[in-house]
């Protein structure tokens, strides 16, 4: 059984097709790069893997370890450990990373049938995450993603990554706005969670974060469907050719 | 998306629907009364008196505010909407029948369940709502409970005594500590300062009293828990709270009202002074009945509440966590005449369904030197509508005075207002006043980043609404804090899954 699979996914935002027919099987251990142009559906295919709101599954299916997740709340996919590494993280003032993450750790420990992890236990393993993302030690006080800049936002979803261990983690353009040393920790936190028992899948328009974080299988979508697949190869000959002559 | 929107108004406008989660201080205790008939006249103002067996210069007291009030309109300034109030058909006094109890053993039984019931054990070894078996070593609280018309107990009077302090119903302070009384009532909130104010010194029934003498800590908490339970009935109480010079005290109100489908009138008015070098910290969980999701019945809650900073370097500081009554009136302040004097003002108010707030603060500079800060945080959930209203003032004394405001509004789905009235009057160009002033929403953003890290909506909003109001609720004490995060969440709870 895959990891994920995802058979003649449709999808509609706003009554209008994004997605036309997506078809994915993404196994253990695996790291799976979708690549393609702007508008291409990529990252309609991360947010709705996760279920946001306002994008509409029309007809298909779409499996975590064979669990149809497609009625499940949002909250229900990330205990069942479907994580989201936004493109864009959102701020919210007055909540502490600590509080944040907390709850988020609390809830899955909860969502497991366990003892939620004491405070001084919850804290010695952020504060090791924390350390990973070269993040300050006054970064647990400060307030979700408030006053971040671009590059700490995107590493601050890595930190959550890495503490909430989900199975499969959807990374939606996390390499995009970094300068070359975030590229890196971001890499370095990506390489350090991948393992056999569970899969990771990049979505990115360039292929300059795979340089660092190796995939074994690379897709291209284009107008809403997968309409290349292959091995690493791909994304080097995308980076010199382009996306033009794949056609549409 | 819109829908996303309402949805998250729709899941915070329900948690009065019937779930179980209701209004939980909404029961009503059978207990006989003994109930004044409704109406308002100099007769009604001598039976109260007459009733507290009260000296003749306090019935006078009370009859020059009757008829001040005859001549004073309603205000009608505040941001807020409600039928005109009939004050003929309200019953001006109710107190469980018999002989005021001397001691806690006298104490109504039933009367003692009731408190139980709120979470507030009046046996001295009490300790605040919430806080499970009194440990030696954790800071007792003494109460005064105020039921209806009277104060019903006050706990730990003997202890307090032993320190000088005195904590005791008002009824008892005209009774016992004369002196003082006519002094200092009605000296930080005059007769009539405003229609409600007079009101309330025509037909106050009880309320708390507190002198703390010079250069006294007071050892413990005071607290005091206000209680309406008889139909028709006004509560009208009056706390007068001096702090000596030097002295400290930290005191604590909270107060509950049954469920019921009229509107009940509550006009309190609350005096504090501080002399010099004095510090009164005064703390407020109200928590009244705020009405149905359709916004029947609640309470009126128009309450006059002020301080005194007469000593040089005296400081009041008021904290409001306000989730309850169907309307607020409420502007608790500090007159700041003595040099360097510190007035200070934390509020969160949190309306939901068809509540309406108008809550604030003035804080009037006179000293030189003087200093306040105000930080207001409003939350305003379902259709109801919720204004900050306060006023600085720079008097020409007041050289060298510094005013810090910080006035946040939160809202939580489409159809809710905030509103924002601030008024600065300087009369001296050096005085400094900053105000800062923001105004946010729960995105539908924020929820979904919580639901996707595993925290359901319900909680991702107590925990956005807690981080909101952190300012304020830091500067309560511990056990209080803990209640008022407490009940934000509970006033928060949907109807979900």
């Amino acid at each position: 059984m895959s990891l994920l699979r995802i058979e003649d996914l449709h999808v509609e935002v706003d009554g209008k097709p994004i997605l036309v027919g997506i078809d994915l099987a993404v196994e253990a251990g695996e790291v799976h790069a979708v690549m393609g142009p702007n508008g291409s559906g990529k990252s309609t295919l991360a947010n709705v893997l996760a279920g946001r709101p306002g994008y509409d599954v029309v007809r298909g299916s779409m499996t975590v370890d064979g669990e149809d997740v497609r009625t499940l709340s949002p909250e229900e996919r990330s205990l069942h450990g479907l994580f989201l590494a936004f493109q864009y993280p959102i701020e919210i003032p007055g909540v502490s990373n600590m509080e944040f993450l907390k709850a988020a750790v609390d809830a899955h420990a909860l969502g497991r049938g366990e003892e939620p992890p004491t405070a001084v236990d919850f804290v010695k393993r952020a504060r090791v995450a924390a350390t990973r993302l070269q993040f300050d030690p006054d970064f647990l006080k400060r307030g979700v993603n408030d006053g971040f800049s671009g590059g700490e936002k995107k590493r601050n979803e890595i930190l959550q990554m890495l503490i909430l261990e989900p199975r499969l983690a959807v990374l939606d353009e996390t390499d995009s706005g970094l300068d070359i040393d975030a590229l890196q920790v971001v890499a370095d936190g990506i390489n350090a969670f991948r393992a056999n028992s569970n899969a990771v899948v990049l979505v990115t328009h360039y292929q300059r974060l795979l340089n660092y974080v190796v995939p074994d299988h690379v897709h291209v979508l284009a107008d809403g469907r997968i309409v290349h697949s292959g091995d690493r190869g791909l994304a080097l000959e995308l980076e010199e050719r382009g996306y033009g002559w794949l056609g549409g | 998306m819109p829908e996303r929107t309402s949805e998250l108004a729709d899941l915070v406008g329900q948690e009065h629907a019937a779930t179980g989660r209701e209004y939980a201080a909404g029961f009503v205790t059978e207990i006989e009364a003994d109930t004044l008939p409704p109406g308002l006249d100099e007769s009604i103002v001598r039976a109260i008196s007459t009733k507290k067996e009260e000296p003749p210069w306090m019935t006078e007291w009370r009859l020059d505010a009757y008829r001040r009030w005859l001549s004073m309109p309603p205000p009608r300034w505040a941001h807020v909407q409600f039928p005109d109030i009939d004050f003929q058909a309200i019953s001006y006094f109710s107190a469980p029948k018999g002989d005021a109890p001397k001691s806690l053993d006298e104490v109504d039984p039933e009367l003692l369940r009731t408190y139980e019931k709120l979470g507030i054990p009046l046996h001295e070894r009490a300790r605040l709502a919430g806080v499970e078996a009194a440990d030696e070593e954790a800071p007792q609280v003494a109460v005064d409970a105020v039921f209806d018309s009277v104060s019903v107990a006050t706990t730990f009077k003997e202890r307090l005594a032993e320190a000088g302090v005195v904590f005791c119903s008002m009824s008892e302070a005209i009774r016992e500590h004369p002196d003082l009384v006519r002094r200092y009532l009605g000296s930080v909130v005059p007769k009539p300062d405003n229609f409600y104010s007079a009101l309330n010194s025509a037909v106050f029934s009880d309320g708390s009293f507190v002198y703390v003498p010079k250069g006294t800590r007071c050892p413990m908490e005071l607290s005091t828990y206000f209680r309406i339970n008889a139909e028709n009935t006004g509560q009208f109480e009056r706390t007068l709270i001096i702090a000596d010079e030097g002295a400290y005290v930290s005191y604590l109100e909270g107060c509950t009202a049954p469920m019921r489908d009229d509107n009940q009138l509550h006009a309190a008015v609350v005096e504090l002074v501080a002399l010099e070098d004095a510090e009164i910290k005064y703390s407020t969980v109200q928590n009244w009945y705020p009405g149905d999701e359709q916004g029947n019945g609640g309470i009126y809650n128009f309450v006059t509440k002020r301080g005194a900073c007469l000593g040089d370097r005296s400081k009041i500081s008021w904290t409001q966590v306000e989730t309850g009554s169907a309307i607020t009136w409420k502007y608790p302040s500090v007159v700041l005449r003595g040099a360097d004097s510190v007035g200070e003002f934390y509020s969160v108010a949190l309306t939901r369904n068809f509540q309406q707030a108008d809550t604030g603060t003035k804080m009037t500079h006179i000293g030189p030197r003087t200093k306040s800060t105000i930080v207001s945080k409003g939350i305003s959930a379902g259709s109801s509508q919720n204004s900050y209203r306060g006023r600085v003032r720079m008097n020409p004394g007041a050289r060298g005075a510094r005013n810090h405001t910080q006035c946040d509004s939160l809202l939580i789905g489409d159809a809710c207002g905030a509103h924002t009235f601030p008024y600065i009057e300087s009369k001296l160009p050096s005085s400094v006043i900053e105000h800062e002033a923001t105004t946010s929403k729960v995105s539908d953003e924020q929820l979904f980043l919580c639901q996707q890290r595993g925290i359901d909506p319900e909680k991702a909003v107590a925990m956005i609404v807690n981080g909101f109001c952190r300012d304020v609720f830091r500067t309560l004490p511990m056990e209080f804090a803990v209640e008022a995060a407490k009940l934000l969440e509970v006033s928060l709870e949907g109807a979900v899954g």
